[in-house]
């Protein structure tokens, strides 16, 4: 499903360079559930940002479904993101003017799904994370537990191939922390392909397989 | 997904309810100004032209105003009959007299005319009859008056009713032979007070008590076929043959090329005007950009999230496009309403002030303030929407604004 084959990213700073990523290789299989755990700073979100297709790699070859990512153009990318990829941030980026409701049906609006099927779609996600009955309140007037449960609505609806989660847990206290990771469980009984990136490794440990990163360096554990 | 893009432009201009209105104030003061100069502009050229009309565009009217010792006679005027490219020709000698009827008396404007001047000045039959040539041969004592004589100052309910009574013309009376319908009673002549208006003949009105001069000063002429600058000039040679080839002697007033003259200056001033406002609105457009520039910059963090769930650069120009469009289309339909409100409430007070102007809303300039209210929302919201399709999604998410 996610194949990485000696990616690399650069980033210059001056006459510095500084590798982000030095040859990185993963394998991600459909219905894994996997996490990726490193301190900050050892290239986390470099690879989140490849994975998820909002950045592009500097060397290597990036496969997802199969198929190769660094060709696109960037509204191609935007399609593959819409499509394949259901973020999950750790300061949750809902849209703040828009209710839950609104911000689960989102990327549906980007997909061009009926609005009929719309309906059903994020009825069913926001159903799922336990929050139907507060679909009408906007961001602010949600806690940090909820806003993090209408983002995950928000990836299910969109039914992308796999969930690209950051730090989901990292704004929020444990006990709320543990109910969020326990919807991760039901969404991966339920087939869902999970990679989860943290530095707690309380959290990675909850995962099927750890892969750690260091100083651009991947390695399964 | 233009539902959808319209919905959320929605959205956003009513969740910056003072922001979008004051944007909007440029628009809608541009709008304001076009409509409202446009349609005043418009309202007094019909209202004035109309009033010209009235006063008779199908005929020439001459002035002597040195008659060298050989004044013209009522029979030069019947000799220059078919002359040319003329067709008939009236005296059209006129005075304000005291008119009484019974108990009512006013000031009329009263015209010396012979048998031809109905059909000049293409006069309408309400009831009875025009002059005819005995009236005039004899210099009867006979009138024909208009509408408004027989309704209100002999007070006659039906204007047939009015043939055969009397009326007191300079302490004469005489006899009401036909009644014609009003043809000054609009415009420019309702604001010069001409409301009555009477003819009688002109041998008799050069022999009015009070009447200044015997000669003819002047008269009216109408053209074969329409043909007035053939009839102007036709008469122009025959009176430089008259009066010693002296231009100052007398004076041929056109309306139809008083109308032309009129029509252009109206058209300069109506761009002149609409292009002072076509500026404002320009104003506007800027203030379009300015704040459609804030808005991606402080929504930098939405337009990230946006292209990481999926939105691609045309969603997100298109997002941004229709917001401004939609802040200058309703800036632009509010500016017309309140035109048209203030439209009507000049209307009214000109009516009140009894005259007949009206100003409505052409459809000419709403179409045209729609057309560059959309142009000038395109214009100015497409660089700040180009900017905020073109966001890195990494670097829009980094945002901390």
């Amino acid at each position: 499903m996610i194949v990485l084959k000696d990616v690399s990213k650069i980033y210059t700073m001056g006459d510095t360079q500084l590798r982000a990523l030095d040859h990185a290789n993963m394998h991600i299989r459909q219905g894994e559930f996997v996490s990726i755990i490193g301190p900050s700073g050892s290239g986390k979100s470099t690879l989140m940002n490849i994975v998820g297709c909002l950045d592009l790699a500097d060397e290597g070859e990036y496969y997802l479904d199969g198929i190769e990512i660094r060709k696109y153009s960037e509204d191609r990318l935007a399609e593959v993101r819409s499509k394949k990829i259901g973020f999950i941030f750790q300061n949750f980026n809902l849209i703040g003017r828009m209710s839950a409701w609104d911000n689960v049906e989102l990327p549906l609006i980007y997909q061009r799904v009926p609005a009929q099927q719309r309906k059903e779609r994020v009825e069913e996600a926001l159903r799922r994370v336990q929050l139907y009955e507060r679909r009408r309140h906007r961001p602010n007037e949600l806690s940090g537990g909820q806003q993090q449960r209408v983002a995950i609505a928000r990836a299910i609806a969109a039914q992308p191939s796999i969930f690209l989660a950051d730090e989901p847990t990292g704004n929020l206290d444990s006990r709320t922390g543990e109910e969020i990771m326990g919807i991760f469980h039901e969404m991966h009984a339920a087939g869902g392909t999970i990679v989860l990136i943290t530095h707690d490794s309380g959290v990675a440990a909850q995962a099927q397989r750890q892969i750690a990163i260091r100083d651009g360096h991947v390695q399964e554990v | 997904m233009i539902i959808q893009s319209l919905k959320m432009a929605w959205e956003s201009v009513r969740s910056n309810k003072m922001r979008s209105f004051l944007t909007m104030l440029g628009i809608i003061i541009g709008v304001f100004s076009l409509v409202v100069l446009v349609s005043l502009i418009d309202g007094a050229t019909s209202s004035i032209t109309g009033s010209i009309a009235t006063l008779g565009s199908s005929s020439l009217n001459i002035n002597i105003m040195d008659d060298k010792g050989r004044p013209l006679s009522q029979e030069d005027l019947e000799s220059l009959c078919g002359n040319g490219a003329i067709e008939w020709v009236s005296p059209s000698g006129s005075s304000a007299f005291s008119i009484r009827c019974g108990h009512k008396e006013d000031s009329v404007n009263v015209t010396g005319v012979n048998q031809y001047y109905a059909q000049i000045e293409q006069l309408e039959s309400a009831a009875g009859r025009m002059l005819q040539v005995p009236d005039i041969d004899n210099h009867l004592d006979v009138a024909v008056v208009n509408e408004d004589i027989a309704k209100d100052l002999m007070g006659f309910s039906r204007v047939q009713d009015a043939v055969g009574g009397e009326i007191v013309i300079d302490g004469r009376p005489f006899t009401v032979i036909g009644v014609i319908r009003n043809t000054t009673d609009s415009g420019i002549a309702s604001f010069m007070g001409v409301q009555y208006a009477a003819y009688i003949p002109h041998t008799t009105f050069i022999r009015l008590p009070s009447a200044r001069t015997t000669k003819i000063t002047s008269f009216t002429l109408s053209a074969k076929n329409g043909d007035l600058e053939q009839a102007q000039e036709d008469i122009g040679q025959f009176l430089l043959e008259r009066f010693d080839n002296d231009e100052d002697a007398f004076y041929v007033m056109n309306f139809q090329s008083i109308l032309d003259a009129m029509g252009s200056v109206n058209g300069t001033l109506s761009l002149v005007m609409g292009g002072v406002a076509a500026i404002s609105l320009l104003v506007g457009g800027i203030g379009i950009m300015n704040i459609m520039l804030v808005s991606v910059t402080e929504r930098t963090r939405e337009i990230g999230i946006r292209k990481a769930i999926g939105a691609g650069r045309k969603v997100i120009l298109l997002q941004f496009l229709i917001e401004a469009l939609m802040i200058s289309l309703i800036g632009c339909g509010i500016g017309i309403f309140l035109s048209w409100l203030a439209l009507q409430v000049i209307s009214a007070v000109a009516a009140a002030s009894s005259a007949t102007i009206t100003f409505g809303l052409s459809a000419r300039v709403v179409i045209i303030s729609t057309a560059f209210s959309t142009g000038i929302g395109l214009l100015f919201g497409l660089y700040p929407a180009n900017k905020a399709a073109s966001m890195k999604p990494i670097d829009a998410l980094r945002y901390n604004g």
